[in-house]
């Protein structure tokens, strides 16, 4: 119906901001409608967009992106500590860091491929990750993490405004951000909608088309007479100032940052979400997001209590197999069940929900007598 | 002289782990063509199976003994392991020695576990991209982690040396330099047994008909199969092997660090690191580059050297392998077109 491929991306971008914006009333009845977990889906929904922009349309699998989430965070906070406790100055401190640090880690790790620059992006991420549990303590405040305190110069705030009482809070001008509020998601939706439109630009561009073609067959493109560094390396350094800028959101509306953020096993969520919702698409990271961290919320919660409840229709002896069994995958066995679906996705649905959301479409459309086959869209990520 | 002697005797029982996981997982690779991130898992798994071998030797009978007063004036129990009511004195020397005696439990666990995992999902992933074989066993060791936990908690759970390995050992008097140089047993037990395990599956491969049809192979599977030799099944039992050799690992590696069910990933991720070093799909890479990174990372946590660089010893392995992986594409001892890009 729409040939015209611009308008259809404004129609997607309008439909994309609409729900984002109308979360809260859309996630009412499933009872996820609080800010702080919303705000949550809108922050790894960019992580995860970022990640998709290098892994998506390159392939190079990165297993040290959370180091830059973790710079984003630490760089928020000192700005906090040292400037204004604006929001502003912050996410611009939180994305120039970790954007120094991709075209660092970057330049350096894009001299190898395949499982190499894996190999190599986790290795920078655990040196990062160590180095910030041991020498830089000064400025990481190690294992109890960086928080704001009394103290603080926060030169800015100081010339303008008379200190408070207590801890001062996030604000953006007269908003109170970090409050747990409807605020704090608000810049968060806001934020993901915009940085929506910036990879859906990047994904429709001559870069984006170069990046896929590096994609399909490097060696082709290298011997058309096509640097590909140079693309890849802007592509790692955008994919890492997402992360950046998600690390900083994080610090905006929790203004504490711990180690733990850069973990290798955090970048190791992110893959997974981008991988469930699909790699490669432009909806599929962040729907892969707020479905895992929707899940996490909710399976956690559960106890063997509530199980019991709701299996106690059952005669007792096959209630208490049944609950024993589902008691692994709920509660502190949350991880578990990530680890099945993800298994199960990877196995049977390499697209991710994308895909199995157009082959259901595909079930619907085709017509009797008209045996369409669905076109496989593997992701073949360069070796 | 002494403190650089302690530092190489640290290095090396830790190099022994990382070379027995290397080796596993270079084995994995260079046959199948497969990266498992699940092999620190396999790992873990063995060490679980020298705790489920302890609780099962320990497993007790509480007998009630009313002729026996505890202080408090209550019935004494007695309890006795079953172990040690059939067996007697020999029940106790199993008792003691439950550590390596459960090697007899890992061996056929971790072998049925390889083979089920190599037939059941890793077969599916050969012809996938390296990306999704790393996603998957990846999802598969999160699953192997959880289940784990659920089973034995959180909780490290400490595992007792034999009472005759138990000690130090005087390694400076037997050098015949003087008293000062001591050394736990076990750590040196270690080291030996992980010597052993290389020389038996090196030799394995070279000495046995077995060996060469899988080294050959690993040369060039597809005509190893014009010549009519079932070489996939070849490769799983590879993958079994794999699988204990990770076991045993974790096995013996109980004593020194309290096994908890996340212990493989932490080594999972700088045994890649050693992999890389070594060369993909170089045995004997792997394993010198498991030793050398041992004693390396143990003499950058030497204080000297923390106090001219300080942070080195988080850092030296990883420091390690960005500069091997960018001077030398294919690693230390690195096969000629094998992942070189």
């Amino acid at each position: 119906m729409f040939n015209n491929p611009a308008r259809n991306d404004w129609l997607l971008l309008a439909g994309f901001s609409a729900v984002v914006l109308c979360l809260p009333v859309l996630l009412e009845p499933i009872g996820a409608a609080y800010p702080a977990l919303m705000q949550k889906f809108c922050i790894f929904g960019i992580f995860a967009i970022g990640f998709n922009i290098l892994f998506g349309l390159t392939g190079y699998l990165s297993f040290g992106h959370a180091a830059f989430l973790g710079v984003g965070s630490y760089a928020a906070v000192w700005s906090f500590k040292l400037f204004t406790m604006n929001a502003i100055p912050a996410i611009v401190m939180a994305v120039f860091f970790a954007a120094l640090f991709a075209v660092v880690i970057g330049y350096v790790s894009l001299k190898r491929s395949g499982i190499y620059f894996s190999i190599l992006t986790l290795a920078f991420a655990q040196m990062c990750y160590n180095l910030v549990y041991s020498v830089l303590t000064p400025l990481t405040n190690g294992e109890t993490g960086l928080q704001l305190s009394l103290q603080d110069p926060r030169v800015i705030d100081a010339m303008f405004i008379e200190p408070a009482a207590g801890l001062p809070r996030v604000n953006l001008f007269a908003l109170n951000i970090s409050g747990g509020g409807y605020a704090g998601f608000y810049l968060c939706a806001v934020m993901l909608i915009i940085c929506f439109f910036i990879a859906m630009c990047i994904f429709r561009s001559p870069f984006g088309m170069m990046l896929r073609a590096i994609k399909s067959n490097q060696t082709r493109m290298r011997y058309t007479g096509f640097n590909t560094r140079p693309y890849l390396l802007a592509a790692f350094v955008i994919s890492g100032m997402y992360a950046g800028l998600a690390g900083g959101l994080m610090a905006v509306t929790d203004p504490l940052v711990g180690a733990e953020r850069m973990q290798w096993t955090a970048s190791g969520e992110v893959v997974l979400m981008t991988i469930l919702g699909g790699a490669g698409t432009l909806v599929g990271p962040v729907l892969g997001a707020a479905v895992i961290k929707y899940c996490e919320n909710i399976f956690s919660s559960f106890s063997p209590g509530t199980l019991h409840g709701a299996f106690g229709f059952l005669p007792d002896a096959i209630e208490d197999p049944i609950v024993s069994f589902l008691s692994l995958f709920v509660g502190d066995g949350w991880n578990l069940t990530l680890g099945v679906v993800f298994m199960l996705i990877v196995i049977f649905l390499p697209g991710g929900i994308m895909e199995g959301l157009r082959r259901i479409r595909m079930m619907f459309n085709r017509r009797p007598g008209n045996g369409r086959k669905i076109p496989a869209t593997q992701t073949q990520p360069a070796e | 002289m002494d403190a650089l002697l302690l530092q190489v005797l640290n290095g090396l029982d830790k190099g022994g782990a990382y070379a027995l996981i290397a080796l596993g997982l270079t084995l994995v690779f260079g046959t199948l063509g497969v990266v498992n991130f699940a092999h620190g898992a396999l790992f873990m798994l063995g060490a679980f199976c020298a705790v489920t071998f302890n609780r099962l030797l320990n497993l007790e009978s509480v007998v009630i003994d009313p002729a026996q007063k505890t202080p408090w004036g209550t019935p004494l129990e007695v309890r006795t392991p079953y172990v040690e009511a059939w067996l007697g004195d020999f029940g106790a020397f199993l008792n003691d020695y439950s550590v390596p005696a459960s090697i007899v439990l890992a061996v056929p666990v971790m072998l049925a576990i390889g083979i089920v995992m190599e037939r059941g999902l890793i077969r599916h992933f050969y012809k996938r991209p390296h990306a999704d074989q790393i996603l998957v066993t990846f999802g598969l060791a999160i699953i192997i982690q959880e289940i784990i936990k659920h089973f034995f908690g959180a909780n490290p759970i400490p595992q007792p040396a034999p009472e005759a390995f138990g000690g130090t050992v005087y390694v400076g008097e037997i050098l015949g330099m003087g008293q000062t140089l001591a050394y736990p047993w076990w750590r040196i037990v270690y080291l030996f047994f992980s010597l052993a395990v290389i020389g038996a599956v090196f030799a394995f491969l070279q000495f046995t008909t077995y060996g060469m049809v899988v080294r050959a192979g690993m040369h060039d599977r597809q005509t190893v199969g014009f010549l009519g030799i079932d070489i996939e099944r070849r490769f799983t039992v590879v993958f079994g092997l794999a699988a204990v050799i990770a076991g045993v690992a974790g096995v013996m590696y109980t004593p020194i660090v309290p096994p908890d069910y996340h212990m493989g990933m932490e080594f999972l991720v700088l045994s890649f690191v050693v992999v890389v070093v070594g060369g993909m799909g170089s045995l004997g890479g792997a394993v010198v580059a498991g030793f050398l990174l041992g004693i390396l990372q143990s003499f950058a946590s030497m204080n000297e050297v923390k106090a001219i660089i300080p942070g080195i010893d988080h850092v030296i392995i990883y420091l390690v392998a960005v500069v091997i992986l960018l001077t030398l594409p294919r690693g230390l001892l690195g096969r000629k077109g094998m992942m070189e890009d």
